[in-house]
């Protein structure tokens, strides 16, 4: 294994200190005393995170979020599996053009996204409903859970399944004894990313929420462009240290490199 | 037995398909039918066509600074992406295993974390009271803070921080393939690190770079929290543009056509990126 | 009529025909290898009895039942895979039970069961293994079990041997034919690898270009090959041009490059043909006794042997000689080479002068 040089290491530090800094400020602030965004801050204090259970507002838009992460993860999941499996395995007249579509939402500027949601819910008058921002989140968040399925079906030896076939297994046994095992790995890491695109989605959201389905994303921009005071930067500390627990999570079980490059090992 | 054989894709990608068809391709082609009905401030929406939003946008220089403003804040993202983004990724592949795990989370972990939160991050550092200028003020490097906040370089810095990650992914999938005894053999025949890294790294970089950067300039041209939060009521992009026509102003077709040209000068880079790249690149890297 | 009866089996993918009129016999029990290069058919051959592929035409009838319809999963034969296709997320035991379940066995029947075919392969300590935590070796023996604890009529080896590494191919050779007696299944080999197909089967089947060549003991086939693509594939051979001049019951006489030398008789019209001489049966003897003189080209040392090329006026002749711990004739040296006459083999150049 080459080493990195001297001058490699200092850059590898500043570039550190870049990635770092603006979510160390951010926790920073969140421990001040006093009512406004000081940092490095006078004091250490637990007052603004005491503050968040004064406002119920962003409580209930991270229930939200939590459930509206969950449940479009799992619709994603339960389309997007099948389709991986054709698209993965059978050769046919418009797989590449339905692979495409199912990676679209990748391409298309998520503020014009944003606004044909909102044209066609608001004609299908289910505009702020909760099932309307799942099916939309559903469409943003597939081509994760396309991608990391994709990328195991695709790595599977499928003389593993001609095995079972050949000890008498029939169609569905095979899949639910061998190829759905075998792909779990990907459809498990898919769900992750899906949940955590979910759950951070903003430009999106922002168009298609109403007072009663405000996501977190949306309640802290809002009250960012109002007003800036330390409840946000302790909200967003939270919102921090939930990512960082579910990262490590991931890191522990499936490899963070393998979720956001694809496998590499 | 043929028949089903070819039916059954179409059978597994059934509901996605639907899915897709109805939440995806019918709202975007509405979307593009709304950019050419248009909009009066008492009447809304009315059921015409024309191509007057268009006419509005193109003759009026308001948009025009707009499109030039949100297009250079995307170049100039892409540049610094590249320049640090392609170093970064190339000391990261160079770490032993357990350093490099530790700086992939470092790395890669942001991307994972609300853009609303690291852009919170970057408006408490980026302020005219703010860390970067208390501090250098306090070194007597600056006597007035230097603004930075409301300012396109200010959104520039933000969105580096956003997007890198894609960059360093995109790079890394490059290099990772690379056989890295071929940088001894180049040291083996004299090549300083620099030599090594500028004629044997970076070439085998290339189509990182070239698919990081297209990665990285789509997504910065429409990103929407960063330039909205750092960027105020008047550093105006294209997307807060559509977003103020669609929440605050109400003129939904104007703000259609403003998307439908963002939609399609993406696309149209996208291609000729493309294009270029596999006119260039073709046949040379497997 | 056999245990396993092909007939005319073909299969053509758009133009091309990968597999051409195939027919093949086994008895119950037999060990039969196909044997051929890559892209001979021989796979093809395999998934078709497998069940993977759809024939074009003809039949395979195992047991005097046609396989034609039947749906691999209903066939019931042992597939031993290349990559062994082990189920990764199961253990040993997971892995061999996987066919009895299918079958409904369970309980007792089904334990002692995996413990005789455990027992079989010398795995029984592992059982409780994950594939990922054994060595290719042990992979392979599952794979073996899994495939015979079905108690399959025909066991299919795909490539068994070709993953592992050469000390370990030929410790496996010996396992494999031993578990294939004990188990006294009727079996079924694909195979590249000439002498895994020597070392473990009854008869080789030598397959080109989605043919049947010649099938064969391994003896019988080393010894008289039909043609020079089964002499050189199977074993070294040096090949010459020469002309046919005469055959009867004496011998045959040839002319090679304006040498007489003799042959056995053969069944050949005269005009040009081929000579095939294997580099084992030319011996290096004192002059006396030679046929040709020959220039020592170069020469390897194998260990237990030496591998010679020599120069004569017939043209270049490998020569392997068993090493006897003597000194051997040097590069530039001139040695006297000879000999039997019956260790010739004539094969036609084309079919234009087969009798």
């Amino acid at each position: 294994m080459n080493s990195n040089g001297k001058y490699s290491l200092i850059f590898n530090g500043l570039f550190t200190i870049f990635m770092v800094a603006p979510l160390v400020v951010v926790i920073g602030v969140s421990f001040t005393p006093t009512g406004y965004l000081e940092f490095p801050p006078s004091g250490l204090s637990l007052r603004w995170f005491r503050a968040i259970l004064d406002n119920p507002d962003f409580i209930d838009a991270a229930w939200i979020s939590l459930k509206l992460g969950v449940c479009s993860a799992t619709v994603s999941t339960i389309v997007a599996v099948p389709a991986a499996l054709a698209i993965g395995r059978e050769r046919f007249l418009g797989r590449e053009a339905l692979q495409a579509l199912f990676l679209s939402p990748l391409t298309v500027p998520t503020v014009v996204l944003g606004i044909a949601f909102l044209r066609l819910l608001s004609l299908l008058e289910i505009n702020g409903t909760f099932i309307g921002l799942t099916l939309c989140h559903a469409i943003i968040i597939t081509p994760f859970v396309l991608r990391l399925v994709l990328s195991s079906v695709v790595g599977i030896d499928q003389s593993i399944e001609k095995a079972a076939v050949s000890l008498g297994a029939s169609g569905w046994v095979v899949f639910r004894r061998v190829t759905l095992p075998l792909i779990m790995p990907g459809v498990v890491g898919g769900w992750v990313l899906a949940f955590i695109t979910s759950f951070d989605e903003l430009t999106v959201t922002v168009f298609i929420v109403n007072p009663s389905t405000t996501t977190l994303p949306v309640r802290l921009f809002s009250h960012i462009t109002q007003t800036t005071d330390p409840l946000i930067a302790s909200v967003s500390t939270m919102v921090i240290l939930f990512t960082v627990a579910l990262m490590l999570l991931i890191n522990r079980f499936y490899g963070l490199d393998r979720l956001l490059m694809g496998e590499s090992r | 037995m043929n028949r089903l054989a070819s039916a059954k894709p179409w059978l597994l990608s059934g509901p996605a398909l639907l899915l897709f068809l109805v939440f995806l391709l019918i709202p975007l082609v509405m979307t593009f039918l709304l950019s050419f009905n248009s909009f009066s401030f008492y009447g809304g929406i009315e059921e015409s066509y024309g191509l007057g939003n268009y006419i509005e946008i193109l003759s009026d220089s308001y948009f025009y600074e707009i499109f030039l403003r949100t297009f250079l804040i995307a170049l100039g993202t892409t540049i610094l992406c590249v320049l640090l983004g392609v170093p970064e990724a190339y000391i990261l592949l160079r770490m032993r295993p357990f350093a490099r795990s530790l700086m992939l989370l470092v790395v890669l972990g942001p991307l994972l974390i609300s853009v609303v939160v690291r852009t919170l991050g970057w408006s408490i550092l980026l302020g005219n009271k703010g860390v970067i200028n208390e501090f250098l003020i306090r070194l007597d490097l600056i006597s007035s803070p230097v603004k930075m906040l409301y300012t396109s370089g200010g959104i520039v810095v933000a969105l580096v921080h956003v997007m890198i990650p894609f960059m360093i992914i995109a790079v890394w999938a490059a290099l990772q393939r690379r056989d890295a005894s071929a940088e001894q053999a180049a040291e083996s025949l004299g090549a300083s690190p620099v030599k090594v890294f500028t004629r044997i790294v970076l070439p085998q970089a290339m189509p990182g770079i070239l698919s990081g950067s297209l990665i990285v300039f789509s997504l910065s041209a429409s990103a929407f929290a960063t330039p909205a939060i750092l960027g105020g009521r008047r550093i105006k992009v294209i997307s807060t543009t559509v977003y103020d026509e669609f929440l605050n102003t109400l003129n939904w077709p104007l703000g259609a056509a403003i998307a439908v040209l963002l939609l399609v000068s993406v696309l149209v880079i996208m291609l000729s990126w493309n294009r270029l790249v596999e006119k260039r690149y073709s046949g040379v890297f497997e | 009529m056999s245990f396993l009866e092909i007939k005319a089996l073909t299969k053509r993918f758009f133009d091309m025909t990968a597999v051409d009129d195939f027919s093949l016999s086994v008895e119950r029990g037999e060990f039969v290898s196909l044997l051929g290069p890559s892209g001979c058919g021989k796979t093809t051959t395999l998934q078709m009895i497998a069940g993977f592929e759809d024939p074009s035409s003809g039949s395979i009838i195992l047991n005097g039942r046609n396989l034609s319809k039947v749906p691999a999963r209903k066939r019931g034969l042992g597939i031993v895979f290349q990559t062994y296709a082990l189920f990764p997320h199961m253990t040993v035991e997971q892995n061999v039970a996987f066919g009895l379940e299918m079958r409904g066995i369970s309980g007792d029947d089904r334990r002692q069961k995996i413990a005789n075919a455990l027992d079989l392969v010398k795995l029984s300590h592992l059982a409780k293994r994950f594939p990922k935590a054994m060595s290719g070796g042990q992979r392979q023996r599952v794979a073996l079990a899994r495939a015979l604890v079905i108690e399959p009529e025909l066991l299919l080896l795909d490539e068994p041997l070709s993953n592992l590494d050469a000390k370990l191919r030929e410790e496996m050779q010996l396992e494999l034919r031993r578990i294939q007696q004990d188990a006294g299944v009727t079996t079924l080999l694909v195979t590249h690898d000439q002498s895994e197909a020597m070392a473990l089967s009854d008869r080789i089947a030598v397959m080109q270009n989605g043919r049947l060549m010649q099938i064969g003991t391994p003896f019988d086939t080393y010894e008289s090959p039909k043609s020079s693509f089964i002499s050189n594939f199977l074993g070294k051979s040096n090949c010459l041009d020469a002309r046919l001049i005469s055959t009867g019951d004496d011998g045959a006489k040839l002319d090679v490059n304006g040498i007489q030398i003799t042959g056995p008789a053969v069944n050949l019209l005269p005009g040009k043909v081929l000579i095939s001489l294997r580099p084992e049966r030319i011996d290096i003897v004192d002059s006396a006794e030679g046929v040709l003189p020959a220039r020592v080209l170069e020469r390897i040392f194998l260990g237990d042997q030496w591998l010679f090329r020599l120069e004569t006026t017939i043209g270049n002749l490998l020569v392997v000689r068993r090493n006897r711990g003597r000194r051997e004739a040097e590069p530039g040296e001139t040695v006297h080479i000879a000999w039997l006459p019956e260790h010739l083999r004539i094969l036609p150049q084309s079919q234009e002068n087969v009798a």
